[in-house]
């Protein structure tokens, strides 16, 4: 399964050459890999209609215990079939659909990248993978949105989109993380296996609810539906796949998935169907706004979506075999009409089902594949659309039945699209289009003919699939053995009167559509409040916040600017080796000699002058005391190499800053008044020195890993032949840092020359600067 | 003799902190200069203190004869003391060019004083 993945990302990067082999036909070549996938992913079929489910495990971190594990049940094959099935479709649509587009190429590769993204999202048998393979379907998504680039409006909902589902994916891994936390384990299969550690810990709720935001925003659910119809800018096929058969179906997907360990938890309960039903009133209201045929059959798959997140909250055997119809079925429908939608702006040039009539004059195949699909979605017999809607209304009958009310109503506006988008611009006896329609290419009508063909045979002889594949879909969800079976005539059940309410008032919507429509846009066009709103205050706001923010904590000043960097890092770690208790301010009884003492006095007397010097002259001597005085402490401590190194060097220092002291300002170091800023860099100061001293006697209280000193030592003269053990470290074990070494040095020198050299090629008085150069610097040790 | 360190060490980063938190950018170098010199000595007090017995193996023998001080930290820190005098030495020739070209040092001053000189702006 992980094979079939790697596989499909292969073939992506292929995509762009295949195109320059094959022109514009390189559409139906790349299909080979989607329809390839489908048979290789049928050939499932047989061991998981038996029950079965396949693990296949690969190390991926095996450190972090995160394994690239695969695993394919009923679900993750019902899933998979959808994605490499109407895959197939949509390749060899967007052919047609972007004939001649110069970005071709590189739509194919991210449409395919995505396909095995999405494939990976839905075989993976892992937390963590699956949320890599998620997130990868964002980014994809993310470029698919924003694929006609040049508008703005392209890239700003190509940006929402990513933005929210990223965000809520950030969600959902803090949950997974809370999951591996709670029960040491990111395995799936593990989990379904034995929640119990997980359910019985108090983390339970919040785990329910992050995981919920991650699906939520995925499959655009309230508060985050409004990416969804934003995410119609991009080009038909990847509305028709990427927003509405599979991408957005990952977070049901993900619910569906968890579903056996969470279902009758009432959080998950509630929070699912009330966020639904939201879902689905929202959605609905929104969709009697639009006329473009897009936008209204992005709110019919909201409402979708919402049902399907409803029947996962409200659990059990019944919901749990209707969710898996219901996914089919929408996949079915939804993937045809967008497809017929696309064609038809292809070929008329518009989406406005306002402007478009008679169409199906000139269009006839696209207008019999989008009758069928059409039917389906209106949730009409004969077709599949009609048996998922039944079994949804059977499944909340039995369950919370007022929850039918939001889906009646929501059904009616379903139907009120479906005849939106797949009757009201064919009828009629004029063509009515703002340019010349013909019927489309071939390529455009084979795939949406297929799918929508199929709606009707499952329609017609449900029990082709519900053995091999629903059922074993249905346990996934379930958890539990069940099996079922569907008809398309049930008898005269509540069900069925439920949806003969839900037809009259789907035509009654239908029939005064245009009167209602009209009215509610003079109403409520253009109000920009509600999520979408808080959205857009937020993007707003982001770019002046973080410039406000930045000015403030980095003001074009360097000592404020350091002052701000020493006190946070100083504050930062003093309080949290504080609250941890690991600072400690022990002090064990020095012994030492009275000489050794006096030098630590003299350092310390010089290094505090340093600080308070006003004059330049005192400085340099107190620095130049200071240095000798660690040079002698390194002598006392056994460290020769150490104290001539740092006699040179002090020296050198103290030769070289006279020089350049010269050429600089005279007058005092000290500025005069500022108080509190003097006071305030003090107590940062001190504050820093305390934190390093209570360190240093922490540190010096562990006990010492003295190995690599004992190896140095006792490898120094046998494999190096030296007998000074520091230099043997310096210039052969350790000779690359040496070498490191030198080489910093080396830009050093080279950077000082530079300096030095273009003072004296330009030499232009800038203020008070004495322009002279005559001196280079002494470099080396 | 660990203790008497640290708390040396701890004057100096005081003292060094205190210094480069000030307005004159020469300050800002002796400042840096301290503080290098500070963790110098912060390392090599990690790696703990030892009187009389420098890590040299004496003629003769192929390894030290008893515990001789501990090598590690002073390879450490030798390199260190030479890195962070190229440090110093550019830092130092960096300020004396801000103040040819700007006519100052006070770090308030830089800004205005680059903004009034396109001159100085544009030299990489």
């Amino acid at each position: 399964m992980l094979s079939a993945v790697l596989i499909a990302f292969a073939f992506a990067l292929g995509a762009p050459f295949m195109k320059r082999l094959a022109g514009d036909r390189a559409g139906w070549w790349l299909a080979l890999l989607p329809a390839g996938l489908t048979v290789w992913y049928l050939s499932y079929l047989p061991s998981v209609a038996a029950g079965e489910s396949i693990r296949e495990v690969t190390a991926w971190v095996p450190r972090l215990g995160i394994t690239l594990a695969m695993r394919m049940d009923g679900l993750s094959l019902l899933m998979a079939l959808i994605v490499a099935g109407i895959g197939t479709a949509i390749v060899i649509y967007a052919g047609g659909y972007l004939k001649g587009d110069p970005k071709l190429p590189r739509f194919y590769l991210i449409l395919l990248a995505f396909m095995a993204a999405m494939l990976g999202v839905v075989t993976s048998d892992d937390l963590i993978s699956l949320f890599v393979f998620w997130e990868l379907t964002s980014i994809t998504s993310y470029f698919l949105v924003g694929y006609k680039h040049e508008s703005a409006g392209s890239r700003a909902s190509a940006l929402q989109a990513l933005l929210v589902t990223a965000g809520g994916g950030l969600a959902m891994l803090a949950g997974f993380l809370l999951i591996a936390v709670i029960t040491g384990s990111t395995s799936i299969s593990a989990l379904l296996a034995d929640p119990s550690m997980l359910l019985a810990s108090p983390l339970l709720p919040a785990v329910i609810v992050l995981i919920a935001i991650g699906a939520f925003t995925k499959s655009a659910q309230f508060p985050f539906h409004f990416w969804l119809p934003n995410a119609m800018a991009a080009p038909t096929p990847v509305s028709a796949y990427l927003h509405s058969a599979t991408m957005v179906k990952a977070g049901v997907y993900l619910l569906a998935r968890l579903a056996p360990v969470f279902t009758g938890e009432p959080v998950w309960v509630w929070l699912l169907t009330l966020v639904g039903a939201t879902t689905v009133v929202v959605a609905a209201a929104l969709a009697l706004l639009q006329r473009d045929s897009k936008a209204l059959l992005a709110y019919s798959t909201i409402v979708a979506l919402a049902t399907m997140v409803m029947l996962i909250g409200v659990g059990g055997e019944f919901a749990g075999g209707a969710v898996v119809v219901f996914l089919l079925a929408h996949a079915l429908y939804k993937a045809p009409l967008f497809m017929v939608a696309g064609s038809v702006d292809h070929e008329a040039g518009t989406r406005d089902v306002t402007a478009l009539r008679g169409l199906g004059r000139v269009m006839p195949i696209t207008w019999a594949t989008a009758l069928v699909a059409g039917i389906s979605a209106a949730g009409l017999p004969p077709l599949f659309g009609f048996i998922a809607k039944e079994v949804a209304y059977e499944a909340f009958l039995g369950a919370i039945p007022w929850l039918l009310l939001p889906l009646v109503a929501a059904g009616a506006v379903l139907l009120m699209v479906a005849a939106l988008v797949a009757w009201r611009p064919f009828v009629g006896r004029e063509v009515m289009a703002p340019r010349a329609v013909h019927e489309a290419p071939f390529a455009m009508l084979v795939g949406p003919a297929v799918l929508a063909l199929a709606g009707l045979l499952f329609g017609l002889a449900p029990g082709l699939l519900v053995d091999g594949l629903l059922v074993p879909a249905a346990v996934a969800v379930i958890g539990a053995p069940y099996t079922f079976y569907l008809e398309l005539w049930h008898g005269l059940t509540p069900e069925l009167g439920l949806s003969a309410l839900t037809v009259a008032l789907g035509l009654l919507l239908s029939w005064r559509w245009i009167a209602l429509n009209a009215g509610l846009r003079s109403r409520f066009e253009g109000s920009r409040t509600g999520p979408a709103g808080a959205y857009q205050a937020f993007a707003d706001g982001l770019v002046p916040f973080a410039e406000a923010f930045t000015r403030r904590v980095q003001p074009q000043d360097l000592r404020l600017h350091l002052s701000i960097i020493i006190g946070v890092a100083v504050a930062a770690t003093g309080i949290t080796g504080l609250l941890m208790g690991t600072l400690v301010l022990r002090v064990a009884h020095p012994i030492g000699y009275f000489y050794e003492y006096l030098v630590v006095a003299v350092a310390v007397a010089a290094a505090l002058a340093a600080a308070r010097a006003s004059s330049r002259l005192v400085a340099i001597i107190a620095l130049g005391v200071l240095g000798f005085a660690i040079a002698i402490l390194f002598v006392f401590f056994a460290a020769p190499d150490l104290a001539m190194t740092q006699f040179l060097v002090e020296t050198l220092i103290v030769i070289i800053v006279a020089l350049v002291l010269i050429r600089l300002p005279r007058g005092s170091l000290r500025e005069r008044g500022d108080r509190t800023a003097r006071l305030v860099t003090g107590v940062i100061a001190v504050s820093g020195g305390l934190l390093v001293t209570s360190l240093m006697l922490t540190v010096t209280l562990e006990p010492l890993d003295l190995r690599l000193a004992d190896f140095f030592a006792a490898a120094s003269y046998p494999s190096a032949l030296g007998r000074n053990i520091v230099n043997v470290i310096l210039v052969d074990f350790r000779a690359i840092d040496t070498l490191g070494e030198i080489a910093v040095l080396v830009v050093a020198a080279v950077g000082v020359y530079a300096l030095l050299r273009r003072r004296a090629s330009r030499s232009e008085p800038m203020g008070a600067g004495p322009p002279r150069a005559t001196d280079g610097e002494g470099e080396g040790t | 003799m660990e203790v008497p360190f640290a708390f040396l060490v701890g004057v100096l980063f005081a003292s060094g902190l205190y210094l480069m938190m000030q307005r004159n950018l020469l300050r800002f170098v002796f400042g840096l200069l301290l503080l290098s010199g500070a963790v110098n000595v912060l390392i090599f007090t990690a790696g703990r203190l030892s009187r009389g017995v420098p890590p040299i193996i004496p003629e003769g023998l192929a390894a030290p004869a008893g515990p001789v001080a501990n090598a590690l930290p002073q390879a450490v820190v030798l390199t260190a003391i030479v890195i962070g005098f190229g440090l110093i030495v550019f830092t130092l020739v960096l300020v004396l060019r801000v103040y040819e070209r700007l006519g100052t040092v006070m770090t308030e001053e830089l800004g205005p004083a680059l903004v009034r000189s396109p001159d100085a702006r544009e030299e990489p």
